[in-house]
């Protein structure tokens, strides 16, 4: 990740956060809107940064892994599941409930891995094509229990869709306390308090994530030996190392981020599941980690454009009646949303040089 | 055109059947693996696998009314799965086919609706349904050809690329459909375009049954896929691109051309699908009809080996699960959503023939689909 690529990530956001202020500034003081626009760009760019760590453990592996988005679709799902029934069920506390969700979401997330990583490194199945089934099994499941089970006669919840436990609180939460009141949190200006106290556990996770990826893959053994098994992997076998069992492990550990990742979607962003409400961000998660080089603090980056591209269209709805009317179209939703799309494909271009993935990636590896 | 003859004897037709069959094996094994895990799925839910695979089979097979609506629903699976399997052939991804669908289904609409009042005329039917499909194969083309040349030029991966159009063309369609395009009935509330002209309808086969002369137009474009790929030079071309990239630029084959030509022709087939929907069955475009028909279209090309007798073979399956499914939701309060976890653990089984090697012991053989390739492709 050269300075380059951070530079032109800093520009577009800069650029996206200007737009808005131009437009809302003179209803809003222009402070409050950069706060809301980079709390929510933190936020939604919570299981894009996710995403993007999966895919980076996985293919610094050796192992393409297409199938994130329905390995966050089905965790999105059973974390919700096992919340609401935890909760509803078992009558155990809100609180309780959703950890338990949480928790979930990762297995799930861990077991579709580990069947991607059955097909690909033990079948040698094709790996997009493995990854392509996945993402096919998780809205055909998904899809079927979510109807079975809360919307068919004589399911469990008798047709009714239970409430769900309500959402993970957000960190001021817990460290509002310490801070004796609204006036300022350890001499920090409420507008940094917003920004970062608000958010709620998942989405510092990811942060905390990205670092700690970041120290396993370039300063831990480990981390060495699954970019030797990625990069050559006969290399690797001639030293000793288990090609398979290092794969195996960083898949699944892959498959757990896209879990926690799918958590964000039903037990931190919204209570309820709705079929295929992962709406490609898996995909988007891919690109971040291609554009960050397959590095976790250049994904981050990534991630934060879509993330900003998507307070962008949160923002601008907000102010639908300020936008002057030569810029009308910005008015439109559904086309602003293009935004985090075209982004996408723009940033896959390669106009800001060329990024060089794993030399094994997506070869199946034989003895 | 001249033909390319491949460099094996020809074989028998006792040969041709013998492999026939043996391609078959995995494929039919799979479809069997993976409706008696259906079963399983079914009995633990706590319905009755019998009564709902009876009750699929009636829906889907049981009357000349059912065979008509499950010819209804392989129509556009054809196109989609050619489209997906070309594509393939080429050594190219297409998870586009949805998008691409959408967008040649908007363009013929288009024109069926719209293309009169603007003329101020009206067009005769010989012309205008010949016009409204060629809009949405037009439209599928543009649309697929985009990230193939993006592909070809930048490097950027089909596969991002084609979801990304899937979505950006999702958006764009559910613009038009609640703006400009909306149907300005006052009594509509649906997203949705007005109807298409008369002159700009294919008629229906037999009277009072669904079923289109869009069908026997999905298996003589499956009879010409096969005949572009395996008798013209630009399909082994195309083949040859799939097979091995780098010997196709040592033979020199114009290696960005055939790469952009291969995804426009497999927008083209998807962008017929949605064409055929809008003439045939709908005579209007609405949001949200052809969700999932992307996804299918890559489990009926897998399923169908990426050759057009197998596709249309795996999209009447799969038109057939389909269509049952309401009855036997109807007869046996099994969601309909079963069918999908079905059909995925058949693209599953398919995907993954080893396990099915392994569960019937068959030995393997050698003659591997290559697919894709990874980032790099």
């Amino acid at each position: 990740m050269d300075w380059r690529r951070f530079s032109f990530i800093g520009f577009i956001i800069v650029f996206l956060f200007t737009v808005v202020v131009l437009i809302g500034g003179s209803r809003v003081s222009p402070l409050i809107i950069i706060s809301s626009m980079l709390t929510t760009t933190i936020a939604v760019a919570t299981p894009l940064t996710l995403g993007a760590l999966s895919g980076v453990f996985c293919e610094r592996s050796g192992v393409v892994n297409i199938g994130i988005e329905g390995m966050m679709l089905a965790a999105a799902f059973f974390g919700w599941l096992a919340a609401i029934y935890m909760n509803t069920i078992f009558k155990f506390s809100p609180g309780v409930s959703l950890w338990v969700g949480v928790l979930a979401s990762i297995l799930t997330g861990g077991l579709f891995a580990l069947l991607h990583a059955w097909l690909s490194i033990t079948f040698k199945v094709d790996q997009i094509i493995g990854g392509t089934v996945i993402n096919i099994l998780a809205v055909g499941i998904t899809g079927f229990l979510n109807r079975q089970m809360f919307f068919g006669e004589g399911s469990i919840f008798g047709g009714n869709v239970p409430h769900a436990p309500g959402l993970l609180p957000s960190l001021s939460k817990w460290l509002g306390p310490l801070c004796g009141g609204g006036e300022g949190c350890f001499g920090l200006p409420n507008l940094i308090q917003g920004t970062f106290l608000d958010q709620k556990p998942i989405a510092i996770t990811a942060i905390l994530l990205v670092v700690f990826t970041h120290f396993i893959l370039f300063n831990t053994r480990w981390g060495l030996r699954t970019r030797a098994v990625g990069e050559h992997p006969k290399a690797a076998d001639t030293v000793g190392i288990n090609v398979y069992r290092t794969r195996y492990i960083n898949v699944v550990i892959g498959g757990m981020m896209a879990g926690l990742a799918g958590a964000y979607f039903t037990i931190e962003s919204v209570p309820s599941f709705e079929p295929l409400m992962t709406n490609g961000r898996g995909f988007i998660s891919l690109a971040a980690m291609i554009f960050g080089n397959w590095t976790p603090f250049g994904a981050w980056a990534a991630a934060l454009v879509f993330g900003a591209s998507q307070a962008l269209q949160i923002n601008l709805q907000f102010f639908r009646d300020a936008i002057p009317p030569n810029w009308a179209f910005l008015q439109h939703a559904y086309i602003v949303g293009l935004a985090p799309y075209v982004l996408t494909m723009l940033i896959l271009t390669g106009i800001i040089g060329k990024t060089t993935p794993p030399a094994a990636d997506g070869q199946p590896y034989e003895k | 055109m001249q033909t390319v003859e491949d460099n094996q004897p020809k074989p028998g037709w006792k040969q041709a059947a013998q492999s026939a069959l043996n391609a078959a094996l995995v494929p039919f094994l799979a479809i069997f693996t993976a409706v008696v895990v259906g079963g399983v799925i079914i009995r633990l839910v706590g319905g009755n696998p019998w009564a709902a695979y009876l009750g699929l089979m009636q829906g889907a097979f049981g009357s000349a009314k059912a065979w008509s609506e499950t010819f209804v629903w392989a129509t556009p699976y054809i196109f989609a799965g050619l489209a997906v399997s070309l594509a393939f052939k080429g050594g190219l991804f297409n998870i586009g086919a949805e998008g691409q669908l959408a967008f040649g289904a908007v363009a013929t609409a288009w024109v069926g609706y719209a293309l009169p009042e603007l003329l101020g005329i009206e067009i005769p039917g010989l012309l205008h349904l010949p016009l409204a499909i060629g809009a949405g194969i037009l439209a599928g083309a543009i649309w697929a050809a985009i990230p193939g040349a993006l592909k070809a030029y930048a490097g950027g991966h089909e596969v991002i690329n084609t979801i990304m159009m899937n979505y950006i063309a999702l958006n764009i369609t559910s613009f038009l459909l609640n703006g400009p395009m909306k149907d300005r009935n006052p009594l509509n509330v649906i997203a949705r375009t007005p109807e298409i002209a008369e002159g700009a309808r294919l008629p229906v086969i037999v009277e009072g049954l669904r079923v289109h002369w869009g069908f026997p137009l999905a298996l003589l474009v499956a009879l010409g896929v096969w005949y572009l790929l395996w008798k013209t030079t630009l399909g082994f071309e195309i083949r040859t691109v799939g097979a091995n990239p780098d010997a196709a630029k040592y033979a020199g084959i114009n290696f960005k051309r055939i790469l952009i030509l291969t995804m426009a022709l497999s927008g083209l087939l998807a962008g017929m699908a949605g064409a055929v929907e809008v003439t045939g069955l709908n005579y209007r475009h609405e949001l949200g009809f052809s969700i999932g028909y992307g996804f299918d279209a890559i489990a009926i090309a897998l399923l169908g080996k990426t050759h057009p007798a197998g596709v249309v073979l795996a999209s009447i399956l799969f038109a057939g699960m389909r269509n049952g499914a309401t009855r036997m939701q109807f007869l046996t309060q099994i969601p309909v959503d079963i069918i999908s976890v079905i059909q995925s653990l058949i693209l599953l089984f398919v995907a993954a023939d080893a396990i099915i090697r392994y569960i019937y012991r068959i030995k393997a053989k050698e003659d591997r689909l290559v697919l894709t390739r990874g980032w790099r492709g």
